[in-house]
């Protein structure tokens, strides 16, 4: 039952911040807050009275079953085990971080503009959640009218281009994911005379080698637009660059992580025989992605973009580690995929920042900012540096980890891929080297971090380290879900052969 | 005829006295507001009747029509279709100088026509149907005649729908000298055993199906429909939208299901739907008006139905069924917010005038919002669920073509019922003028409430209309 608390709140909250607005622009800003935090505390209360479980067969930490549409063997299904609730608990913070981000920046359209953001907050809670592939799909597509929006009407400069661009592109990919559902419902209804949509009766359907590559395509190139996966990224620049602070923060830090959680949660477990004869190509693109991600976001001078094109490189890690698929790969890109969002995240908050006080992103603009505002060029270069894997904070452990993981399987790739590590210091240093240090030729003079930015900034350094030289309670929380699904693979591989 | 007999056709016959009635009313009291008032009665009683007859279906009355669940239920959503209409042209020539009260006799035979149609199980009947929905279009299409597109949509409606019941006509002659029946039944049995022998039946055949592309407006007989659409009223638009096509493509569905056997009939229709949703997306991108933009949106979802149609069996019946009534809702949803929004001077066709609309009316912005997200099959609304039903059906009957053309059009579809959106939500610049926009009556409010709000309880809660469907239609 909470559980469908858990989107519901978010939908009713934003359906209640449209007229809120009337009252004042503080009014739907305060009542996304509250319904986030509830949320966040819910969820919390669910992990804690369900516990560590392995999720997949009725044991999950929390799980709710309702019928839906009987006769389509569509149900209102959702579970939560141990993956969904680290990224559960990584959609409410940094939720709650784009609302606050979004605190001066957003003074016009307030009402409609908190609708959006908890709707698209609610269709990613949908999609961590769903056990049925309906409704995945159903919060899958939610999210994604909303984002358009927030990118068309509050964006940037050319933000009707991106926004088109964006909705394109997931549009195409989506329906693709659809037929290919639907391939699968009734593949699954031919073998078994069942109509069902429901993940753990769909594991371990028979299929034809032909027929489970074809579908496992039409799932992977949904979930590689929006993870993204080269040569589908090329919306992800521009959305993220003309998106408001807000959209980029939940683009980067929770859409992305959409496509990683369904290569994870679906594409490896519904088609494992496919999975491993793709993997070749998926760890080659793994690593066209952490490479040709590294050298643009080095190339660009907007300061979004290049904060944009790091995502590109950094999430080729997940991709890595979801196709290397053992132990360590996995937890190591389950990993990446919390402490990326929680870096980038607060990444585009601070560029945000910048932007409102100096109305510019370009990276020639800056120069010297070290002087104005000390605090917030010492928390950029606390994220940057996260960013780029200083060993102690918490995407170093990821990156690693499916490193280590992916060395067993393909220690070619997982060289070449550590390059890309590498290079990832260069655009680093080229970033905190240009905007915040040098003299202040453009003599710039603005306010540094206001008491709420730099509450938001103390909380995610705080989280940062402590995944960095803590991770362990983190590990722990997802090792069961993670062992159930490679058990699952395991099985499900040899019902195949 | 027995009494049971009329007890079938009692929605019929309600709806033709309603249109009497009102003939009558206008003749002793001119008056709009008692016209429509009365119209609406009449149909709200036709629709009542749904239920007496349903208890003597299924009934065949007179060799000319069937009365079964199945025609219940399009006949319902035919007549609930009017309705609608008949409240959006009330509160639209309420805003006119012109004699108004003529236009809701036109409606009410259109629908009878439409109802004939729906019902019919012989070709007389069908003809018969076809002409008495069609005729009073050419009035209602022109039903203003101060403006020159609308006389010059008559006009084209006219000539066109003319040369189409033609066709039709020598089709049916072919047919019966070949065969010497013109019962449909029979008809489509013979053929689906002997598949189309001799030349004469392919060639009635081909006329018939000619003639049925002219209504529907599929590719490659759809020339008329953007002018059409622009010209007529925005309400007569949405009836050619949900009645018209909807009537035809209900028959098709009811009957024509087993000429799909013969594996030539099969690929025109293949052939028909691939070029609808192909041709009826991509011309739709050019548009800059919003009438031509929805002309051409309804002609590729024209063609997916069709897709529904070719899939064939019984879940392909049940996803036709629900995709026609979320599309009707649709469809009359957005030229509702378009009929409102007229003024005494015309109305808003170019999306310049739509610029900020959200802004000025965010209510009436979020009702047409929702429509177009219908349109473009969105979650949450009826129009996503409809979609995902017609694509089942054509995954289910592995007709993958046609399901790849669906999915890869409709993601060009998405792109322009964005435009639209765009516009909608643009920040008003003030340089533009902006035109004038009534204020709503209640009934607008409610009609439009009550449109958006089936659409979002059916696109959340698709079974409330399953059950229905499965009950009747499926």
């Amino acid at each position: 039952m909470i559980l469908a608390w858990l989107i519901v709140i978010p939908l009713a909250a934003g359906v209640l911040a449209w007229p809120a607005a009337r009252l004042g622009n503080a009014w739907p800003r305060w009542i996304s807050l509250a319904a986030l935090a509830l949320n966040a505390v819910l969820t919390i209360s669910l992990w804690a009275a369900g516990g560590a479980l392995p999720g997949v067969r009725g044991a999950w930490a929390a799980e709710l079953d309702w019928p839906w549409i009987a006769d389509l063997g569509i149900r209102f299904h959702l579970g939560m085990d141990g993956f969904s609730f680290l990224l559960l608990m990584l959609t409410f913070v940094l939720g709650i971080l784009s609302v606050l981000a979004s605190w001066r920046e957003i003074t016009s359209g307030t009402g409609f503009f908190h609708l959006n953001l908890m709707w698209i907050l609610a269709g990613i809670t949908g999609v961590f959640l769903a056990l049925d592939l309906f409704l995945f799909y159903f919060a899958w597509e939610l999210m994604i009218v909303p984002m358009y929006f927030l990118i068309s009407i509050w964006g940037h400069e050319r933000r009707v281009y991106a926004a088109l661009k964006f909705f394109i592109f997931t549009q195409v990919s989506g329906l693709l994911m659809l037929v290919a559902i639907l391939a699968l419902y009734f593949a699954h209804h031919a073998a078994t005379g069942v109509y069902t949509l429901q993940y753990t009766d769909l594991i371990g359907t028979p299929l034809d080698a032909g027929a489970a590559r074809w579908i496992m395509l039409g799932f992977f190139v949904a979930f590689a637009v929006k993870l993204p996966v080269f040569p589908l990224h090329t919306w992800l620049p521009d959305a993220h660059t003309e998106a408001p602070t807000a959209g980029s923060v939940i683009l980067a830090g929770l859409m992305l992580k959409t496509g990683g959680y369904g290569l994870l949660r679906f594409v490896v477990p519904l088609f494992p025989g496919a999975a491993r004869e793709f993997a070749p190509f998926a760890l080659l693109l793994a690593v066209i992605g952490i490479l040709y991600g590294a050298v643009l976001a080095f190339a660009q001078t907007d300061l979004k973009r290049l904060v944009a094109y790091t995502s590109v490189s950094h999430l080729g890690f997940v991709l890595m580690g979801a196709f290397a698929w053992n132990d360590l790969a996995l937890a190591g890109a389950l990993m990446t995929m919390i402490a990326h969002g929680l870096s980038t995240g607060a990444l585009f908050v601070i560029v945000g920042a910048i932007q409102q006080r100096i109305h510019t992103r370009e990276i020639e603009g800056m120069g010297g900012l070290w002087a104005v505002a000390p605090y917030m060029s010492g928390a950029a270069m606390f994220f940057t540096m996260a960013s780029l894997g200083l060993p102690g904070l918490g995407d170093f452990v990821g990156e690693f980890l499916v490193l280590a993981g992916t060395y067993r399987v393909a220690p070619w790739h997982a060289v070449l891929a550590a390059i890309g590590v590498l290079a990832s210091a260069l655009y680093g240093l080229k970033l905190i080297q240009r905007a915040f240090h040098g003299p202040n030729v453009h003599q710039l003079a603005f306010p540094d971090l206001r008491p709420r930015e730099a509450l938001m900034m103390a909380v995610m350094i705080g989280m940062l380290i402590w995944l960095g030289v803590y991770p362990q309670p983190m590990l722990r929380a997802f090792a069961p879900a993670l062992d159930a699904l490679q058990q699952l693979t395991e099985t499900a591989g040899h019902a195949v052969r | 005829m027995q009494s049971a007999d009329f007890l079938a056709l009692l929605p019929l016959i309600a709806v033709s006295a309603a249109s009497v009635s009102v003939m009558v009313l206008i003749a002793f009291h001119r008056g709009h507001r008692s016209a429509a008032l009365l119209s609406a009665a009449g149909l709200a009683a036709a629709f009542a009747a749904l239920w007496p007859a349903a208890r003597v279906a299924p009934r065949t009355v007179t060799g000319l029509l069937t009365v079964d669940s199945t025609v219940l239920f399009y006949s319902g959503l035919l007549i609930a279709a009017t309705f609608v209409v008949a409240v959006l042209s009330y509160g639209y020539f309420e805003k006119r100088e012109t004699r108004r009260e003529e236009f809701y006799i036109l409606l009410l035979v259109a629908l009878c026509g439409a109802l004939v149609l729906v019902g019919s199980r012989h070709l007389v009947s069908l003809f018969l149907g076809l002409e008495l929905l069609s005729v009073p279009l050419y009035g209602m299409i022109a039903y203003l005649p101060e403006q020159r597109r609308s006389l010059e949509a008559g006009l084209k409606y006219l000539i066109l729908a003319a040369a189409s019941a033609a066709f039709l006509l020598f089709g049916a002659g072919l047919i019966y000298a070949q065969t010497g029946t013109l019962d449909l039944p029979g008809l489509v049995s013979l053929i689906r055993a002997a598949g189309p022998g001799s030349l004469l039946l392919p060639a009635g055949l081909a006329l018939i199906i000619a003639g049925f592309g002219f209504k529907l407006a599929v590719v490659p007989f759809h020339l008329w429909t953007p002018d059409v659409y622009q010209g007529a009223p925005a309400p007569v638009a949405a009836f050619i939208a949900s009645v018209s096509k909807g009537a035809i493509l209900a028959l098709l569905v009811r009957l024509f299901a087993p000429v799909l056997e013969v594996a030539s009939v099969a690929l025109i229709f293949t052939i028909i739907a691939i070029a609808s949703m192909t041709a009826g997306n991509i011309l739709a991108l050019l548009q800059d008006n919003v009438k031509r933009l929805l002309a051409y949106s309804s002609i590729a979802h024209i063609g997916y139905m069709l897709v529904g149609f070719l899939a064939g069996g019984q879940m392909a019946a049940t996803a036709v069924a629900y995709y026609l009534v979320a599309y009707s809702i649709t469809v009359l949803g957005a030229f509702g917010a378009i009929a409102v929004l007229a003024n005494g001077h015309g109305e808003p066709e170019s999306l310049a005038d739509y610029r900020g609309l959200f802004w000025r009316r965010p209510a009436l912005g979020a009702v047409f919002t929702f429509m177009l997200l219908s349109l473009a099959g969105v979650p949450v609304t009826a129009g996503f669920f409809a979609k995902y039903y017609v694509l089942a059906a054509g995954v289910s009957a592995t007709v993958w073509l046609l399901a790849l053309v669906l999915v890869l059009t409709s993601a060009v579809g998405a792109f322009y019922y964005l435009r639209v959106l765009v516009a909608l939500y643009a920040r008003p610049d003030g340089r533009r003028e902006v035109r004038e926009e009534p204020p709503l009556s209640r009934a607008d409010w409610v009609l439009l409430g009550t449109l958006a709000g089936l659409l979002l309880s059916l696109g959340v809660f698709p079974n409330l209309l399953l059950a229905v469907i499965r009950r009747t239609a499926g």
